[in-house]
């Protein structure tokens, strides 16, 4: 830390770009005071100053230092690669042992969950999300590619296990669709930021129906848009390997292509759903009942064929949605 | 017994993120108060009643609520020592962000949400800066880029946090939160000699003694003009 104060700025920020941000975000204003030494940066306030902007002159360089570690920390790393996720048996709600012996999750799979309400869907997600090492209310552990994991993914922002597609479509920024996703890239520290840009975009309109342009507002996009331009950005710029789906709405979106691009991204999808069709699609679900893990079933190959009789269902329901939407008069059912 | 000071602007889920907290601490076999600090107003303590736990209130009227909380705090921890509870959380609404009630020694806790902006960290002072945990709320309201975002901001200005997300409405990672709450290594049993961790402005003007009359002569104290160029 000494050396940290005893560094000019324009050094440090040479070698770490990345603190112009910790910088401005903290509202130093080191134009003109490069050539500074921290330390000397820092003695150039006075005590009024100290007051009025609330500079913790003690704490700056520990927090440099912090934030220096994790960034080297993330930029350094190859993204971790999750290939499975082990979750070993606790308990359900009356305190009887959960029956199985272990359950795998393999990188590239759909797992569904299926169970009543207060069952403990969500306490299952939150286990995992969580790396449950025995001390949740299920008493399950969770292994990251058959081992104890590291704490980093309880405790480190940037590092998280799960990301979360909301069942809320709502925008809060005002902002353009490029503009929004490239706040996101700039956050990931993304390189080659244009083109992860033009891809996110690209995919989107690929799953939405109606296409929208780079600088179209976020908050005027469509229900059906909004959840595609956030499919579309979570499966390509969020680095977490896990994703968690509480349920996909049916409505503006393709939503078999939607799950296999977050799958071509070599996520994990964990998807708590009612929807027969979604759940279906699934590699195996999960069913919960009384707070513990009650069957774990492998799709059969009658379900899969019923699959397609009910997407067939499902896309003869959306075509007479579609017809009442645009004033159209039903007159018979159009069995083709 | 763990005093643990909680701390955030109006509305961002305080309350909420406390009462689902203590539904778990309480299944570990502790005993839980809360103490409210407001400003002009709170039905906290009567949602805190609701649910079963001993709170104490105060409200600061006139004053910063967090000066106010600074001049309670030995007293309201006395009351909570003498009744063997086990943990007593603070609540207390930030509204200067400028002071901030942590104190060195004590688990600060600041609570701040999804919906503020994502420049808000920015414009928060020690009371996010200075906290060991941030929980971040409202993240069901969001997308994932915004909570991404929002929580590398919250990791700009304060490093070394935990940093946590949490919905106050169905008490999704409360928890978590609550297994970090309360550490043998951390029991006191007397705030004397405890400081705070940042110092809170020094701003005591005529108006803050309830002067309400304008003009320079009815000034007095620590009076700071603005340049206003012509
Ligand atoms: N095995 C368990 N042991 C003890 N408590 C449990 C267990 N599983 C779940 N719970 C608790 O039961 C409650 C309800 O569980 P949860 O919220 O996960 O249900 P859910 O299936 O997500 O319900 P909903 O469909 O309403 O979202 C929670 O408080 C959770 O912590
Ligand atoms: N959608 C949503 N609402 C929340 C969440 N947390 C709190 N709220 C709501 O936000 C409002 C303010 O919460 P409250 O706990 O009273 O905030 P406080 O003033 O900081 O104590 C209440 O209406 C809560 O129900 C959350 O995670 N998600
Ligand atoms: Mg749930
Ligand atoms: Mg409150
Ligand atoms: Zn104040
Ligand atoms: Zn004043």
């Amino acid at each position: 830390m000494a050396e940290i104060n005893n560094r000019k700025i324009s050094d440090l920020i040479s070698e770490f770009p990345f603190l112009t941000s910790f910088f401005s975000d903290n509202g130093f204003e080191i134009s003109g005071k490069e050539e500074l030494t921290l330390s000397e940066y820092l003695a150039q306030f006075d005590e009024d100053e100290i007051e009025d902007k609330a500079i913790d002159i003690d704490n700056v360089a520990f927090q440099i230092n912090e934030f220096i570690k994790q960034m080297i920390a993330f930029l350094g790393k190859e993204d971790d690669v999750v290939q499975t996720v082990t979750i070993l048996p606790g308990y359900d709600k009356s305190g009887v042992a959960e029956d199985f012996e272990k359950l795998v999750i393999e990188q590239g799979q759909i797992i569904c969950i299926v169970g009543p309400t207060g069952s403990g869907k969500s306490r299952l997600l939150g286990d995992i999300e969580w790396v449950a090492q025995g001390d949740t209310p299920t008493g399950r552990s969770v292994l990251i590619n058959g081992e104890i994991p590291d704490k980093k993914w309880r405790f480190s922002s940037a590092d998280k296990l799960v990301a979360q597609l909301s069942q809320n479509m709502n925008f809060v920024m005002d902002l353009s669709v490029y503009e929004f996703v490239e706040l996101h890239a700039e956050s990931r520290m993304v390189q080659n930021r244009d083109q992860v840009i033009e891809k996110i975009i690209n995919k989107a309109n690929s799953l939405a129906g109606e296409v929208f342009t780079p600088d179209t507002p976020i908050t005027s996009l469509s229900g059906g848009q909004s959840r595609a331009l956030m499919i579309a950005d979570t499966a390509i710029l969020s680095k977490s390997p896990i994703i968690l789906i509480d349920e996909i709405e049916n409505a503006g979106i393709d939503r078999k292509k939607a799950l296999s691009l977050l799958l071509s991204e070599d996520k994990i999808v964990l998807m708590a759903t009612h929807d027969p069709v979604l759940a279906l699609m699934g590699d195996r679900r999960i069913v919960i009942k009384n707070g513990g893990i009650y069957k774990v079933i492998d799709t059969t190959d009658e379900e899969r064929k019923i699959l397609s009789t009910l997407e067939k269902m499902d896309r003869t329901l959306l075509a007479y949605r579609t017809k009442l939407r645009q004033g159209e008069i039903i007159t018979k059912i159009d069995n083709t | 017994m763990n005093l643990v000071t909680i701390s955030g602007p109006p509305s961002s889920g305080k309350t909420s993120v406390i009462l689902k907290t203590i539904v778990s601490l309480k299944k570990q076999g502790l005993k839980v108060a809360v103490a409210k600090f407001d400003c002009l107003y709170t039905d906290d303590d009567v949602l805190y009643k609701k649910a079963g736990i001993p709170v104490r209130k105060g409200l600061s009227g006139a004053l910063c609520p967090d000066h106010y909380f600074v001049s309670n705090v030995e007293e309201i921890t006395n009351w909570a020592l003498k009744n063997e509870f086990d943990i007593l959380i603070s609540e207390s609404a930030g509204l200067c962000n400028r002071c901030s009630p942590y104190i060195k020694g004590i688990k600060a806790v600041c609570v701040i949400d999804n919906l503020s902006g994502i420049n808000t960290p920015k414009k928060i002072g020690p009371m996010l800066k200075t906290a060991d945990i941030v929980v971040i709320t409202k993240g069901d309201i969001v997308s994932q880029a915004e909570r991404e975002v929002f929580a590398s901001r919250v990791n700009t200005v304060n490093p070394s946090a935990i940093i946590m997300h949490i919905n106050g409405l169905t008490g999704q990672g409360s928890f978590e939160l609550s297994t970090l709450l309360y550490e043998e290594a951390l029991n006191i049993d007397s705030l004397k000699g405890m400081e705070l961790r940042f110092p809170m402005p020094a701003a005591l003007c005529s108006y803050c003694l309830g002067e309400t009359r304008i003009g320079e002569s009815y000034q007095m104290g620590n009076v700071r003009k603005m340049k206003v160029e012509d």
